[in-house]
C-alpha cells in the first residue's frame, strides 16, 4: 500500500488535470481521480509492464472521465470520436500576427479564463489529444496507446486541435494595431 | 516543424517556403505560441487540502479491496 501511495502522489496532479479537461466539472473530476486510482489498484495484477504505468493509468482515467460525461448527459453516448469530422481550423482564416507578448495583454485570471473557455470549445476527441500530447507531454505513441487510437489518427487530431485553438485564440491575441485598423475599416 | 519530425530534405524545403510565405510563417509562429501558452499555464491546479482529501479517500477505498 505504501508503494501504491507513492504512485498516487506521483501522478495525482496529472490525472486531476486530464480529468478536468475532459469532464469540465470540478466535482466530477474529483470522482474520476478517485475512481481511476481505485480501478488501477484493482487491476494492478493485470498490468503487464509492456507499457509505462503512467500510460496505462491515463487510459483508465480517460475511460472513467468519458463514462462520467456519459452519465451526466443521460442516455447520450460520449466518445472521443465525436465531432472530429469538422473542418473548423483546417484552413487558417485569421492571418493576423499576434502581439509579441500575448500574455501581457491580460491579467493572470482573465488569461486563465480565456484559455479554459477556448480549450473547452474543442470537440472532446481533439481536446484530449492536445492535452495528452502538448500539455502533459506524452509521446505520440503513448497518446495513441492511452486513447486506443492509431498513430496517424493522433497526429491528424493533434494538428486539427492546434489549428482550431490557434484560430480561436487569434481574436484575443492579435496585434492591437492590426485589430484597431480592422475595426476602423468596418 | 513543430515536433522536429520532418526529415532533413523536407525540413529544408519547408524552411525555404517559410522564408518566402508570410502567411505560413505567421500560422507556424502563432501555432507554436498556442502550444507554449497552454504548456505554461496551470489551468486546473490541485490545491493541497483537496489533494490530501483525495489521497485519504483513494487509500481508504483501496484498503477495502
Amino acid at each position: 500500500m505504501a508503494a501504491y501511495e507513492k504512485l498516487v502522489r506521483q501522478y495525482d496532479r496529472q490525472v486531476f488535470r486530464i480529468a478536468n479537461h475532459i469532464v469540465q466539472n470540478r466535482e466530477d473530476a474529483e470522482d474520476v481521480v478517485q475512481d481511476a486510482f481505485l480501478k488501477a489498484y484493482e487491476k494492478l495484477n493485470q498490468f503487464q509492464g509492456n507499457s509505462k504505468f503512467y500510460t496505462w493509468l491515463v487510459r483508465i482515467a480517460v475511460n472513467e472521465a468519458l463514462m462520467r460525461l456519459r452519465k451526466r448527459r443521460t442516455g447520450r453516448m460520449v466518445s472521443i470520436d465525436e465531432d472530429v469530422e469538422t473542418d473548423e481550423g483546417s484552413m487558417p482564416r485569421d492571418l493576423a500576427d499576434w502581439s509579441p507578448d500575448p500574455e501581457a495583454l491580460y491579467g493572470q485570471s482573465e488569461m486563465a479564463d480565456i484559455l479554459r473557455k477556448t480549450i473547452q470549445g474543442l470537440p472532446p476527441g481533439f481536446r484530449v489529444v492536445f492535452v495528452l500530447r502538448d500539455v502533459e507531454g506524452l509521446s505520440t505513441e503513448e497518446t495513441a496507446e492511452s486513447l486506443g487510437l492509431s498513430i496517424p489518427a493522433v497526429k491528424s487530431r493533434l494538428l486539427r486541435a492546434r489549428l482550431q485553438l490557434r484560430e480561436r485564440l487569434s481574436r484575443y491575441f492579435k496585434r492591437r494595431d492590426l485589430k484597431q485598423a480592422q475595426d476602423g475599416a468596418k | 516543424m513543430l515536433d522536429q519530425d520532418a526529415a532533413i530534405p523536407l525540413r529544408a524545403d519547408l524552411e525555404q517556403h517559410l522564408r518566402e510565405c508570410e502567411h505560413c510563417e505567421i500560422t507556424l509562429s502563432t501555432t507554436r505560441k498556442t502550444i507554449q501558452i497552454y504548456r505554461s499555464h496551470e489551468l486546473y491546479e490541485l490545491p493541497d487540502d483537496l489533494r490530501e482529501r483525495l489521497h485519504k479517500a483513494i487509500l481508504a477505498k483501496c484498503r477495502k479491496c
